[in-house]
């Protein structure tokens, strides 16, 4: 499995650490039934088999976090972005609801 | 037919014209008492056990493919109960336990080899980790043994002693670990079943749960609807797709881990060896193969296939504790999906609807559990209450901080 940084190139998996889940969002703690949240947000996986955002990290490179989407049962990769891209539209994107 | 010598030479003397299948292939009744989804060890070991000690034989085992075509073929046949944590320890014990007489108990030779597992230590603080394992397990009721350096050489007079960095100063021996033959016990747990009138039914793909308010009341399959009182999931690897169905997450991740085994070669090895350094570990099957396996490759999968970075770190970790297993070709390698809990142990519980109860969890090492797995989950479903032997193993003690975590290694997965 060879993922495209979009930094570095195309590099070997033994290049990056997995950290999982991308589309998990940590939930406010001041919120109501945050301990249940909490719950589900730190032990909760979809796990599907198929489509898969996840987070790698290029250890061995550009020590970027990066959101790969790959498919759990054949290991394609349909797009690699960096983290804080995704996290700076999520940003924008609470800004614009104001 | 019961098997024995006496029916293996009588056999033998008539050109064996006469063997009888050792399962029949029935089609699937209209409604069942129990329906077992998963036609690996763990799902065969239950309907056995229901039928054994429970008395319930109108139960039909459902199996997507061929009976143990999923991880129960693809271990690493070994058996051992060498834990830390008290639930896990107790689990394991009886267990091995039931490794002991499940010979004699199914009529058929699993081939069960009780020639130690023997965990190598490579530091003062990994033999002193060990001593408290050992004392844990002794405690426990379970045998261990702290050999040392010398000991240990004595038994595996070719091993890197002296490496630079990883030498090997002892090792925590439980001699009733081994291994047993897995399609065997596949075969052995389905004839038993088969045998008490219990219907396995091949090549039968659950593609739905039938729920009416908040109770199971069948399944749908690729070969038409199933009613059925209770059902058991015990399809570890796919347990978030089946869970999925009833609209139930888990804590579980589904990831691949590869085992590999080498051309064959004269007795080498008598017993399970580990890696203490790296991770690795390998034992000699009885065909002369050398079979061994690390860790896993780490990411979320259902491929049933790995990559190489992590066949050249478990080679890398099997040379450095054994030079000469660099002369042999490995002959095979493969992937298996397993369940991935959230502490590296395993569930065995009921779930928020009624009549439907989950095995799943089993981490890399679903194996040895498969017949303490199976009698328990048989207990859990037949009295609807779960025995003290896997009571901890709750589906809801991630949300209680009722972990039970081996390694110590938090919610992350792919690091237990």
């Amino acid at each position: 499995m060879r993922i495209i940084c979009p930094y570095c190139g195309e590099r070997g998996n033994e290049e990056f650490s997995y950290l999982g889940d991308a589309s998990l969002l940590r939930p406010d703690p001041a919120g109501a039934g945050a301990m249940h949240a909490f719950a589900d947000y730190v032990y909760l996986r979809d796990n599907p088999r198929g489509s898969h955002r996840e987070f790698w990290y290029h250890a061995a490179g550009c020590r970027s976090w990066l959101i790969v989407t790959r498919n759990t049962s054949t290991h394609d990769i349909t797009r690699v972005e960096f983290a804080c891209d995704v996290a700076a539209a999520r940003m924008a994107s609470f800004e614009d609801e104001g | 037919m019961k098997y024995s010598a006496f029916t293996l030479a009588y056999e033998a003397l008539r050109g064996h014209a006469d063997w009888k299948p050792a399962w029949r292939e029935p089609e699937p009744k209209a409604e069942y008492d129990v329906v077992i989804v998963g036609g690996g060890g763990h799902g065969l070991a239950t309907a056995y056990y229901l039928a054994k000690e429970h008395g319930l034989s109108n139960v039909a085992v459902v199996e997507k493919g061929w009976i143990g075509s999923g991880n129960a073929g693809r271990n690493t046949t070994i058996i051992r109960s060498n834990y830390l944590l008290p639930a896990n320890t107790q689990f394991y014990e009886w267990s091995m336990k039931l490794w002991e007489g499940l010979e004699r108990d199914l009529n058929y030779n699993v081939m069960v080899s009780q020639r130690g597992v023997l965990n190598l230590c490579h530091s003062d603080a990994q033999r002193d980790a060990f001593a408290r394992r050992g004392n844990a397990m002794r405690l426990n009721g379970v045998d261990a043994q702290l050999l040392d350096h010398s000991e240990v050489r004595a038994m595996l007079p070719f091993l890197d002693y002296d490496n630079a960095r990883f030498p090997i100063r002892g090792g925590l021996l439980q001699r009733r670990g081994g291994t047993a033959r897995h399609d065997a016990v596949v075969w052995g747990y389905a004839r038993a079943a088969d045998r008490r009138g219990i219907d396995i039914i091949q090549n039968c793909e659950v593609t739905g749960l039938t729920i009416r308010n908040g109770r199971i009341s069948g399944v749908e399959t690729a070969r038409g609807p199933i009613r059925a009182g209770k059902v058991g999931l015990a399809v570890a690897g796919n347990s978030s797709r089946l869970a999925a169905m009833a609209g139930l997450r888990l804590p579980i991740e589904s990831h691949v881990i590869q085992a590999f085994v080498t051309e064959g070669v004269k007795p080498v090895v008598d017993c399970v060896l580990t890696f203490g350094a790296g991770h690795f570990y390998i034992s000699q099957s009885d065909k002369g193969g050398l079979v061994f396996g690390g860790d896993l490759d780490g990411y979320n999968s259902y491929a049933q296939r790995g990559n190489l970075p992590t066949v050249e770190d478990i080679v890398e970790g099997g040379v450095a504790l054994w030079p000469g297993l660099g002369r042999l070709r490995v002959l095979r390698h493969w992937g298996g999906i397993i369940d991935m809990s959230m502490d590296g142990s395993p569930i065995i519980d009921r779930t928020p609807i009624d009549g439907l109860y989950l095995n799943a969890g089993w981490c890399y090492g679903g194996f040895k559990a498969t017949p303490a797995s199976g009698w328990c989950f048989a207990h859990l479903i037949a009295r609807d209450e779960p025995h003290p032997l896997h009571a901890a193993f709750r589906l809801d003690r991630f949300a209680a901080g009722m972990v039970i975590d081996e390694k110590g290694q938090g919610a992350q997965p792919n690091l237990h």
